[in-house]
């Protein structure tokens, strides 16, 4: 099934609602997981990403809708007649009981021999690197050592679905970024399918096959990370993943438009008819600063001030009414010279305009 | 994990095979949700339907409205025990709120010396009947008291042995004279000493919990003292007090032994209920006045609620605890304020202690233990107190379980939502139900033929089952303290495994849990032991208890044999307390390693 990963559907959810007193948590959700993929659901709190998750845990019940599993519909089943591991972000480890005992502790109820439960939880805790800590008790590990045993916990019964819910998210930067790698490889090693829910974008873009980007209980956009970031489908995906400049601007004629003034020429304007009025979007690392003869999409612009922000400078620059941001990568930035109050001229490529209808 | 080497097969480590379908585990989850809720619907709400129900009735049993009410109002002295009981709470609240918030500020908020020491002395009257410090009061303000007779007296009678005809009045003395029997005072000042360990516990834990942040940042911004204790502490500890006041004024109106022994000149409505139902077998007036007793500490109750769920969390994780600094005069001040409170207390209990000793007071001041031989005087002597062991012991056990049990299934059940609230909501009841009225509910709900728990009336589970109910709330709300702590996501966790909830309840809750398990144990049992309101309408002839017998020897006049009662119950509570400690000590020792980083 790994040979080719892509061609089967493991999971697929079917207009799924669900809301809390008048609070609508999920808004018609339909999504289909493929066997071995990871998945993000992106979004800020409050978007449903949680209560998604939950759902397919079976840890909340959706109002409608229908949930099929390797082929069968689990809508109505309880948790614990699904079949799926999961972590939470506070981990959720038994306290009392040992590294080793909280791996062992769904597999001691499957009346399997003692002696192949020690050797499963050996190899357990050797895969999440925790070979020697099988005797200690969750208070004497560290967050990050916590939360491998977690996960090996969530791993002991081979569950066909691993479901992760902001696991990183209670730990400090570096071992964040450690524990992502370490998370990424493993995941691709077993080759389970996997769902996380997260609300950081990089966590999201590093580790996902394809991120499921929500806002307010409806799926906003699904797509590999460099389609989601490349092609934001709305103002909101745009906006929330990575930086972006939202102009206003009105189509002037087929293929133009009008920003304060300025004409410009998008290739994404599809069939708006003139004089919409219509949102821009681009991000900043896609502007150039242009040094040649003027040309179309140029424009003259006053720095207004700029950051330092180690790789790369950020300007924040003013034409006429507009005001937007550029970044300049280190290397471009040392053979130029820029001042507040100076005077530039930046080049707003037409394949990198996003158009919205407003 | 990068080293490991690869599984030949790249499949998931071993297959995985398919999981048991347990639906019989939701069932069980919800019979025993049912189960708790039964126990809460038979010995908390029928009773007290079955109550009102009586007190719309005449001696004939026809419904007669509220002519029971319109009687009692139209008759004075019934009406004036109304309002004798509303003074007296709210008096004996004020003061014990005043003193005791001294003192919990004086242990939180100061460096004031010898903490523990004045902390531990301060909640010693926790271990006794309400009864002892009214009997404590005769002997200080009583007739021939100590304080009435004037203190130097009273030494130089102690200490040179003489009869009292040969010592002269002293012409300058220690001497106050508060009109004991006639006075609510005496009734106000001796439920100040009852109630002052329960508000101490309470305003301890609410001045206790503060962000010491709050405090920097007044500093920081030049605040007077006075402004920082009126903008910030105050505040802080609002709903801490509200509670306080709550349960000291549900405590006084509801206490019958300091009235029952003090207050023959004074009538209040929990003395009035007895009056009615044991010396006039009026039973209708006995729940009429039952149910206004209800009243009050129902409307204190909706109050205090309505105040908790108005607190929202003031202490966030990030708070830094409060460290108090050092201040010569306010540590000094508080010392001085903490001693003298601290003396007051161990005056009332070195009284009672003192009066079980002396051989027949005030003439034969010489000490002597013939009242500790229960054997000559009223009550079931020596077998009441074994009875009352195994009532506390067997109620400590029973209680324990049921509160823990029900907690959780209130705390942790997924599904039945609804019932669950209402289950909290009934767990909460009991609080507000003075042991009175709630021993007279049981009268008229398990006496009656037709009740199919009838065979209880009158046995030893009764006396248990009503404790455990009397006592309910404060050990749900324990109870429930600790199952919030525990990550809410276990029971998530057991059901992705396939493991069952009662697996992770045993396994898991149950021993984290311990600590709160056994602290309600011990509750239960020193309750159990103190208490007289409610079993002094269910014990039966053959099966007293020594509280009871405190009552019964009161009242024959035996004073002294009372106060031994007293003390004995007090040292046994006492006893139990350094036991249990002693025992917790290893099993939490053994238990709760994985509490040490």
């Amino acid at each position: 099934m790994l040979q080719n990963p892509q061609k089967l559907s493991y999971l697929v959810i079917k207009n799924l609602n669900k809301t809390f007193s008048k609070f609508k948590a999920l808004d018609n959700v339909s999504l289909e997981v493929m066997a071995g993929e990871f998945i993000c659901f992106l979004g800020p709190s409050g978007c449903g990403k949680t209560t998604l998750l939950r759902c397919i845990a079976g840890l909340e019940e959706q109002d409608s809708g229908q949930i099929i599993q390797a082929g069968q519909d689990i809508t109505g089943f309880t948790p614990s007649q699904r079949d799926f591991g999961i972590v939470f972000q506070s981990y959720a480890l038994f306290p009392n009981l040992t590294a080793s005992q909280n791996v062992a502790y769904g597999l001691v109820n499957t009346k399997t021999p003692r002696k192949v439960i020690q050797e499963r939880v050996k190899e357990l805790l050797s895969l999440v690197s925790l070979v020697d800590m099988g005797h200690k008790y969750p208070a004497q590990l560290s967050g990050g050592q916590q939360q491998r045993v977690a996960l090996a916990r969530a791993l002991a019964l081979s569950p066909g679905l691993l479901l992760l819910d902001e696991p990183l998210s209670a730990l400090d930067a570096r071992v964040r970024a450690s524990l992502r790698a370490e998370l990424f490889e493993l995941q691709r090693r077993i080759g389970v399918t996997t769902i996380m829910v997260t609300h950081d974008q990089e966590e999201a873009l590093t580790l996902a096959d394809r991120i499921v980007v929500m806002n307010q209980g409806s799926i906003q956009q699904i797509g590999t990370p460099e389609e989601i970031y490349r092609s934001p489908q709305t103002p909101f995906v745009a906006d929330f993943i990575g930086e972006m400049n939202f102009l206003e601007a009105t189509v002037s004629q087929h293929g133009w438009v009008d920003c304060s003034g300025y004409p410009l020429r998008v290739s994404r304007l599809s069939g708006m008819p003139t004089g919409t009025i219509v949102r821009l979007a681009i991000r900043p690392e896609d502007i150039d600063i242009h040094t040649g003869s003027p040309q179309e999409n140029t424009l003259q612009a006053t720095v207004q001030y700029y950051e330092f922000l180690g790789s790369f400078y950020r300007l924040k620059l003013k034409a006429e009414s507009i005001s937007f941001m550029l970044d300049v990568p280190m290397s471009q930035a040392r053979h130029l010279s820029f001042a507040q109050d100076a005077l530039i001229s930046v080049h707003l490529p037409a394949d990198f305009l996003h158009v919205y209808s407003s | 994990m990068t080293t490991l080497p690869l599984p030949k097969d790249p499949s998931p480590l071993t297959p995985a095979k398919p999981k048991r379908i347990i639906n019989s585990e939701s069932w069980i989850m919800r019979v025993a949700t049912l189960f708790s809720g039964a126990f809460l619907i038979i010995f908390v709400l029928l009773p007290l339907l079955e109550l009102i129900r009586k007190s719309t009735e005449n001696r004939q049993g026809e419904f007669v409205g509220i002519d029971n009410y319109i009687q009692y109002f139209s008759t004075p002295s019934l009406v004036s025990s109304f309002f004798n009981s509303i003074y007296i709470s709210a008096m004996s609240t004020a003061i014990t709120v005043v003193l005791a918030f001294i003192f919990a500020y004086a242990l939180t908020r100061t460096c004031m010396p010898f903490k523990g020491v004045l902390k531990t002395l301060a909640l010693l009257p926790i271990f006794a009947p309400s009864l002892l410090h009214g009997i404590a009061f005769i002997y200080l303000f009583g007739n021939q008291g100590i304080l009435t007779n004037g203190v130097f007296n009273f030494m130089l009678r102690l200490i040179g042995g003489y009869d009292i005809q040969n010592v002269p009045a002293l012409p300058f003395d220690l001497r106050f004279n508060i009109d004991l029997y006639k006075a609510p005072t005496g009734i106000i000042l001796a439920e100040v000493f009852y109630l002052f360990p329960h508000v101490l516990l309470i305003l301890t834990i609410a001045l206790s919990l503060t962000d010491g942040r709050l405090y920097e940042a007044a500093l920081a911004l030049r605040t007077p003292r006075w402004r920082t204790f009126l903008t910030v502490t105050l505040p802080s500890v609002r709903y801490g007090l509200i509670s306080a006041c709550f349960v000291a004024f549900t405590l006084v109106m509801t206490d019958f032994g300091i009235p029952k022994v003090i207050g023959d000149g004074v009538n209040v409505l929990a003395t009035d209920i007895y009056k009615q139902v044991i010396g006039q077998q009026n039973f209708f007036m006995g729940s009429t006045v039952s149910v206004l007793l209800l009243t009050p500490t129902i409307i204190g109750f909706v109050i205090d609620r309505i105040a908790q769920r108005r607190q929202v969390a003031t202490l966030t994780a990030r708070a830094v605890p409060y460290q108090p600094k050092p201040n010569k005069t306010v540590d000094r001040l508080m010392l001085f304020l903490c001693v003298l409170i601290v003396s007051a207390i161990l005056v009332v209990i070195g009284t009672a202690l003192l009066a079980s000793f002396v051989n027949v007071w005030p003439y034969k001041l010489e000490l002597s233990g013939r009242h500790y031989d229960f054997s000559r005087v009223a009550g079931g002597g020596l077998s009441a107190y074994w009875n009352s062991l195994f009532m506390a012991g067997l109620t400590a056990v029973f209680g324990t379980l049921t509160v823990f049990i029900s907690a959780y299934f209130i705390e942790k059940g997924q599904g039945l939502s609804r019932t669950r609230a209402l289950l909290y909501f009934m767990s909460v009841m009991p609080v507000a139900l003075p042991g009175l009225v709630l021993g007279l509910a049981y009268i008229f709900f398990f006496n009656r033929p037709s009740n199919p728990l009838h065979f209880i009336y009158g046995t030893m589970p009764i006396l248990v089952l009503s404790t455990i109910v009397h006592f309910y709330t404060v050990s749900f709300f324990t109870a429930t303290t600790a199952l919030k702590q525990i990550d809410k996501e276990f029971e998530a966790v057991s059901a992705s495994l396939s493991v069952p909830f009662y697996r992770t309840f045993l396994r898991v809750t149950f021993p984290i849990s311990l600590p709160a398990i056994l602290e309600i144990g011990i509750y239960y049992f020193i309750n159990a032991l103190t208490t007289v309101s409610a079993v002094i309408f269910l014990y039966s002839a053959n099966l007293k208890l020594a509280s009871v017998t405190i009552v019964s020897m009161d009242d024959a006049g035996d004073t002294a044999p009372a106060a031994a009662m007293s003390m004995l119950l007090f040292f046994t509570g006492i006893g139990v307390r350094l036991v249990y400690e002693a025992l917790t000590r290893g099993v939490t020792r053994r238990t709760q390693i994985w509490r040490q980083k």
